[in-house]
């Protein structure tokens, strides 16, 4: 059991793909967490912990995965502890915006962001895994300790959710559409109003 | 190599979007705002790692 069990090779194959998978870690535990700094906080304390229990990854599964539950329980255990909850850092956040350099609407990536913080715990976490993770519904099913249909589910409502936000949202678009529309309103009110007027002189 | 799988480009395999759940009432929106989702994780995948977590392995390795 113990780490010394295992040859000089192993370790070198544990430290690179440990070392492969941090980026995906932290891009999971910020979309967690929402705080750059707490989430790789939390994806030390991870990297402690997968380190300590590399004799018990079991070759030919997921190495991603396998990091990602440890993961989960990390922040699952902070969670409880209280210590990350609401706790959004808006400023961090946009600064992240602004050094991504392919986004063509960067209006558009901060909603999204709001949305997705916004979102239950659980459903924000499935469809993190799914919609941008890149997991089956299979692998985030087992990443979670639940059901395939479990997981369907809070994806389903995850993404029903975000569009709702996202529909509601009074951001403009630049498009026009919303002024052409005020614009066509008033004419009709005009219009109304003038038949009105012309009635009441008949 | 199976680390292939996930640990190569940084961009895990991407499912079709017809795999999309049925149901969603707000299908024609989807792609779009899934795309952001996609690039909100991926900007972070992207960054520069801090030296503190090469570090770490680094400490784990010797002590070990």
């Amino acid at each position: 059991m113990a780490i010394h069990d295992l040859t000089a090779a192993d370790r070198a194959a544990f430290k690179r793909e440990l070392s492969e998978a941090i980026p995906h870690l932290r891009a999971f535990a910020r979309g967690l967490c929402g705080r750059p700094d707490m989430a790789d906080d939390l994806v030390q304390e991870t990297l402690l912990k997968a380190w300590a229990a590399q004799n018990r990854f079991e070759p030919g599964t997921s190495f991603r995965a396998w990091t990602f539950v440890i993961l989960r329980n990390v922040y699952l255990t902070e969670m409880r502890r209280n210590r990350f909850r609401g706790e959004y850092d808006e400023t961090q956040a946009e600064r992240i915006l602004v050094t991504s350099e392919t986004q063509e609407e960067p209006i558009h990536l901060a909603d999204m962001r709001r949305a997705l913080m916004a979102l239950p715990d659980e459903r924000r976490e499935a469809l993190l895994l799914v919609g941008a993770g890149g997991f089956s519904y299979e692998e985030a099913a087992q990443i979670c300790g639940c059901p395939v249909g479990t997981i369907k589910s809070r994806v389903g409502r995850a993404r029903a959710a975000v569009a709702a936000m996202l529909e509601s949202s009074d951001m403009p678009r630049g498009d026009g559409e919303p002024a052409a529309t005020a614009h066509a309103a008033i004419i009709q009110e005009m219009e109304d109003l003038a038949a009105a007027a012309a009635l009441a002189h008949s | 190599m199976a680390t292939q799988d996930f640990s190569g480009s940084g961009q895990p395999p991407r499912r079709p979007p017809s795999s999309r759940p049925a149901g969603s009432r707000h299908g024609g929106q989807a792609p779009e705002w899934a795309d952001g989702l996609r690039k909100l994780y991926d900007s972070v995948v992207d960054e520069p790692l801090p030296d503190a977590f090469r570090d770490l392995l680094d400490k784990l390795d010797r002590d070990a």
